[in-house]
């Protein structure tokens, strides 16, 4: 009986605990359609009246901050920075394990050092170096990604190859395999839920970057956090209505992509912290 | 096979290594030599010693002010959200209903971006202080407080998570045997639950110490500083030294590199701290 009443409260401060975490994307959602000086004074209240504008600040957003295109550049730049990792990483992690000398241990504990470098500390000769190499495109971001996402992603990969038995690789290479047909056939095939979980903790950190793409490529090729940013004018002012719109169009991607493969994410979130 | 696997290296180490030399090796080096320089542009760069290291503390007040800020920001969310993630991990192993809808909602904040989220917070901080006639930029403690909470709503889904895993790995006969031998649920839980779920603190904390050193889209979204640049975080501060003050290139690096010894020797710290605590259970 006890337990009963404990479990109905616990219940119930989950449900209001819950409530709390929704409202502040609720609130955005609901003044989207509000117009744009009601906003700020009233932020809580439904859009009643004149001050339902419809669609309008969505409109107006998309014009501004030239949505589409950036949408397009946050999901090339992540798509094809995420298959570079995989691919590039996973083989550089397996050499690194299956070929023991100083040079590899010296490359893996420096992959392993630049996890804990603060982005400032490299912001400002980075984008000199990307900008003198002419990587200032959403081509060589990619190759930049790559430098920054090796850390973690070689450092999970390492961890997950020296549990994988010698013996397979053996009879692969016996069979006249060639160390590229090995990894490839034999050893990445049973990588894989390291794999998703490496995708999954470098797509949620790139997709959302803003001041790496911003000091690389921001002028000509804004992503979605940088067409954010921009929608804030010279002087601070923010046409809010537009914000808002524009807040719930960069929410909607996410929040599908979430619910559509939450089994992996929090799989991997949790699997990532383990190996971590 | 070490051999045949040995001639492979160009195609299976040279990409990685090539990109990380580029984007992260050079610029390391190159920014821990520049931090002894006075500089514009790279190339015009004039050795002067420590000098850029007392001028980030002795010119003004920003760096110190922005690193005080920083750190009563780290230690109040590194508490909080560790605390709350860790309690709502507990609920969650009661069998109650709705959980993998909870689990949802609270991880959701998670994923989104750190500019968007400062943009949510910045509305709704406003929409509550316009009804007492402020905003907040008005006074230094609602960016303050306003960053707290916006940090609190980010991580504690994620944190959970980690602890969740953590505490199922418990197995069910250490627990039934504690409470076998008699002891109560406080019990269970200061010997049993915490000690075994010490791999997932040791990473929950480094990730919220580090997450919130390092906090920088939230803080320019939120308030970027504002009241003058009283609740400017250090990622804001250096940022700001590089890009908006001419001629203190190489005093923004200064501060980057201590800003990154500062990380480094508390993650580290942290790490090796409650490592030990790991293996004494």
């Amino acid at each position: 009986m006890g337990r009963k009443i404990i479990n109905a409260v616990c219940f119930i401060f989950l449900i209001v605990f819950a409530a709390a975490f929704i409202f502040p994307v609720a609130v955005v959602l609901i003044n989207s359609f509000k117009a744009k000086f009601s906003i700020s004074a009233s932020p809580f209240t439904l859009p009643v009246g004149d001050e339902f504008v419809g669609l309008a600040n969505y409109t107006e957003g998309i014009k501004s901050t030239g949505f589409p295109s950036a949408f397009g550049w946050s999901l090339f730049i992540t798509v094809f920075s995420i298959a570079a990792i995989l691919i590039f990483t996973s083989m550089c992690a397996w050499y690194i394990v299956r070929v023991k000398n100083v040079f590899t241990s010296l490359l893996y504990y420096s992959l392993v050092f630049s996890m804990i470098v603060p982005f400032q500390m490299v912001m400002f000769t980075m984008s000199k170096t990307a900008n003198v190499l002419r990587l200032d495109n959403p081509l060589g971001i990619i190759l930049i990604y790559l430098g920054f996402g090796a850390g973690l992603s070689v450092f999970m990969f390492t961890g997950f190859i020296k549990t994988v038995p010698l013996g397979i690789e053996e009879a692969a290479t016996i069979d006249g395999c060639s160390p590229f047909q090995t990894f490839w056939r034999v050893v990445f095939p049973i990588l894989t839920p390291t794999a998703i979980t490496v995708a999954i903790l470098n797509s949620m950190w790139i997709w959302n970057d803003y001041l790496l793409p911003y000091l690389v490529i921001g002028g000509d090729y804004k992503t979605i956090p940088i067409a954010i940013q921009y929608l804030k004018g010279g002087y601070g002012s923010i046409d809010m209505g537009a914000m808002m719109a524009m807040l719930v169009l960069s929410i909607i991607p996410v929040i599908v992509f979430y619910l559509s493969s939450q089994k992996y994410i929090i799989k991997g979130v949790a699997a990532g912290a383990v190996k971590g | 096979m070490e051999k045949t696997v040995k001639r492979w290296f160009p195609l299976f180490v040279m990409p990685t290594l090539a990109a990380f030399v580029i984007a992260f090796a050079v610029p390391f080096i190159m920014g821990v030599l520049l931090s002894f320089t006075e500089f514009r542009t790279v190339t015009d760069a004039n050795f002067v010693g420590f000098s850029n290291y007392i001028r980030a503390f002795t010119d003004d007040r920003l760096f110190i002010d922005s690193l005080i800020f920083t750190l009563k920001f780290a230690v109040i969310s590194v508490i909080g959200i560790n605390v709350i993630a860790f309690a709502l991990a507990l609920l969650f192993t009661r069998d109650l209903p709705g959980t993998n809808f909870f689990r949802t909602v609270f991880f959701m904040p998670n994923l989104i971006g750190g500019i968007v989220l400062g943009y949510i917070w910045q509305v709704i901080i406003n929409g509550f202080l316009y009804q007492f006639g402020y905003s907040i930029t008005s006074d230094p403690t609602y960016g303050f407080w306003g960053l707290v909470i916006l940090m609190h709503w980010q991580m504690i889904g994620y944190m959970m998570i980690i602890y969740i895993a953590g505490i199922q790995n418990i197995s069910g006969e250490i627990l039934e045997a504690a409470r076998v031998d008699g002891a109560g649920p406080f019990t269970v839980l200061f010997r049993v639950i915490i000690p075994s779920v010490m791999p997932s603190v040791t990473i929950c904390l480094f990730l919220t110490i580090t997450n919130s050193f390092k906090l920088f889209d939230q803080n320019l979204a939120l308030t970027a500083g504002a009241p003058s640049n009283r609740t400017q975080m250090v990622a804001l501060d250096i940022y700001n030294t590089f890009y908006s003050r001419t001629g203190y290139e190489g005093v923004g690096q200064a501060k980057a590199v201590i800003f990154f010894i500062i990380v480094a020797v508390i993650a580290l710290a942290q790490l090796s701290l409650t490592r030990r605590k790991e293996v004494e259970s």
